[in-house]
């Protein structure tokens, strides 16, 4: 009988992860990664980022989460390469180069455009569940 | 020894959140956090395979052993995490959360699990009786440990970083799922001991105890989801994944009903040092599990996300709950009970001051986090440093509690090398003499 009900299970889980793996990018707005995406993505994950900063709030505590800094009001690209460039008291020099640099701004804005980490409080339902599609 | 480095490097980690500027020249929290994280992940799943290969003799009522071949698996496994150190130490990284190392690194790590894997599975299949509890944990674990650390490794296939939202939601798919991997490996592991320890063979073979395996295998499988409840992907994975979660109400349940037979349990195995961790274990299960369901609420969840609630919940499961089995399971496999009263001593003190030091951190990350959580969410503090400031004295309680959980788990962990130590020297004299 729990062999069954393994079966069943890792059947469902088998399915279900299928059906994650095709349908969770939801459309794609934020469209396929260019070179310089890719590119600002691997320098993300080389300099490990994401041991002090989030997307989506999932990361290290030590910074701020980089989901919407590029369409932050008060922060352009301008702002985001001259504070990768010379870091500031709490963020060492990464000493990156102007091209790295350029390409992790790149990566930063492709994911700007994947949605907002931050849920607004009209997004939340009587169910205690969010409604994310629900526009402002 | 991992434990021992896990401590250290967290100990200096956060010390490097508290003061940047000091540690940013020669070891900065970029290259501590890879450090700690790896040290403790490693402790918990070379623990746990340390105690399934010992325990599996016995369970397995094995006439011989693969020693050859679980030599191999032993060698790569701590091989490769030496290699993995030694990437932090040049500052080589891989950037993946759990898996900060060069991904190339995988390899070795995928290769000796399967060979761990070959071994168990062909002695498994040698038991022809009917199978506890705990044999299934160990082999749920196992099992799923391999799906899910391959699933955690996709990103490398250009397809799965087509999208951004597709990327984020794979990947926390996986590591929710591989931490449910290695707890079923260590609660099995617990309740194995808890059959040796208690003489009572039936409460790994009841139907309750198999109804909450299948509980808690469900909640592996769906219950990922709550790690991205605010990600813009498809949402019903969001809401599979609450309603799943929300089945843990249940086990929550059954631990106040239970709460006056443990009362009991423990009058009679309180003298045994293993008892001790295993109940000191259930404390903590109660108490994460009470903080996992409330986050696991995505109104809640959206004030404790990316807050020092998540480094709570994560810190207390890992140390009060995973730590606790590994070292009760440690110390039965050491006959700790056998030792000198000295030694006895050392060690009970040490858990009491482990104890104390844990519920000051944990609460002191709670709080944190209800700060961090109130001021971005309810002020709307978009300054981060001016967010983090009331943050930041909590922290430091965090760092001095810190202070107080490295002095305690290492003495005992130090203890233990010593009673190690110890028996390897009997032994090699014992073989000496014949």
């Amino acid at each position: 009988m729990a062999s069954k009900i393994f079966i069943f299970l890792f059947s469902a889980f088998a399915a279900y992860s299928y059906i994650v793996y095709i349908s969770s990018d939801k459309g794609n707005k934020e469209g396929t990664p260019d070179k310089h995406v890719i590119a600002g993505w691997k320098t993300w994950q080389d300099k490990n980022c994401q041991s002090c900063h989030q997307l989506y709030g999932l990361g290290g505590y030590m910074g701020p989460d980089l989901t919407n800094i590029v369409s932050q009001p008060g922060r352009n690209t301008a702002y985001l390469l001259s504070f990768i460039k010379h870091g500031s008291d709490k963020m060492p020099d990464f000493e990156l180069n102007e091209t790295q640099s350029g390409d992790l701004v790149s990566f930063l804005a492709w994911v700007d455009k994947s949605g907002k980490s931050k849920v607004r409080e009209d997004q939340v339902n009587w169910s205690g569940n969010y409604m994310l599609d629900k526009p402002n | 020894m991992l434990l021992i480095a896990a401590l250290l490097f967290g100990l200096l980690a956060s010390f490097a959140f508290l003061y940047p500027g000091a540690f940013n020249k020669f070891l900065p929290f970029y290259q501590l956090r890879p450090f700690h994280v790896s040290s403790a992940l490693f402790w918990i799943i070379t623990g746990a395979t340390a105690g399934i290969i010992y325990y599996k003799k016995e369970a397995f009522n094995l006439s011989e052993e693969n020693e050859k071949t679980e030599s191999s698996f032993i060698v790569l496994w701590i091989g490769t995490i030496l290699a993995i150190f030694l990437c932090y130490a040049l500052r080589l990284f891989g950037g993946r959360e759990y898996w900060e190392f060069p991904p190339v690194l995988s390899i070795p790590l995928l290769a000796g699990w399967m060979i761990f894997m070959i071994s168990y599975y062909t002695q498994l299949a040698k038991l022809k009786q009917a199978k506890p509890l705990y044999i299934w944990m160990w082999s749920t674990g196992i099992f799923f440990f391999l799906i899910t650390f391959v699933e955690q490794n996709l990103w490398q296939i250009p397809w799965f970083r087509s999208s951004f939202l597709k990327e984020i939601t794979v990947q926390w798919k996986a590591n929710g799922a591989i931490v449910g991997a290695w707890n079923q490996m260590i609660y099995g592991t617990a309740l194995y001991l808890m059959v040796k320890i208690s003489n009572n063979k039936t409460i790994a073979e009841s139907r309750k105890a198999f109804s909450f395996y299948f509980l808690g295998l469900t909640n592996l499988m769906f219950n990922w989801g709550h790690h991205i409840y605010n990600v813009p992907a498809a949402s019903w994975i969001r809401d599979i994944s609450y309603i799943i979660s929300m089945t843990e109400w249940v086990i929550f349940i059954s631990i106040i009903k239970d709460f006056r037979w443990k009362l009991e349990e423990r009058d009679r195995l309180k003298h045994l040092i293993p008892y001790r961790f295993i109940i000191a274990s259930e404390f903590w299960v109660f108490v994460n599990l009470l903080l996992a369901l409330l986050m696991s609420i995505p109104a809640i969840n959206r004030y404790t996300h990316g807050t020092h609630i998540t480094v709570a919940h994560a810190m207390g499961t890992t140390i009060g709950i995973n730590t606790m089995i590994l070292l009760g399971s440690l110390g039965y496999m050491l006959d700790v009970d056998e030792q000198s009263m000295r030694l006895k001593r050392t060690i009970k003190n040490a858990n009491l001051l482990t104890q104390v030091s844990l519920g000051i951190f944990w609460l002191s990350l709670v709080v944190a986090g209800i700060l961090k959580g109130y001021r971005s969410v309810s002020l709307n503090i978009v300054d981060f440093r001016e967010m983090m400031k009331p943050v930041m004295i909590a922290m430091t309680v965090v760092s001095v509690s810190g202070i107080g959980l490295m002095v305690g788990l290492g003495t005992m962990a130090v203890c233990y090398l010593l009673i190690s130590k110890k028996k390897s020297i009997g032994i090699e004299l014992q073989h000496g003499k014949s």
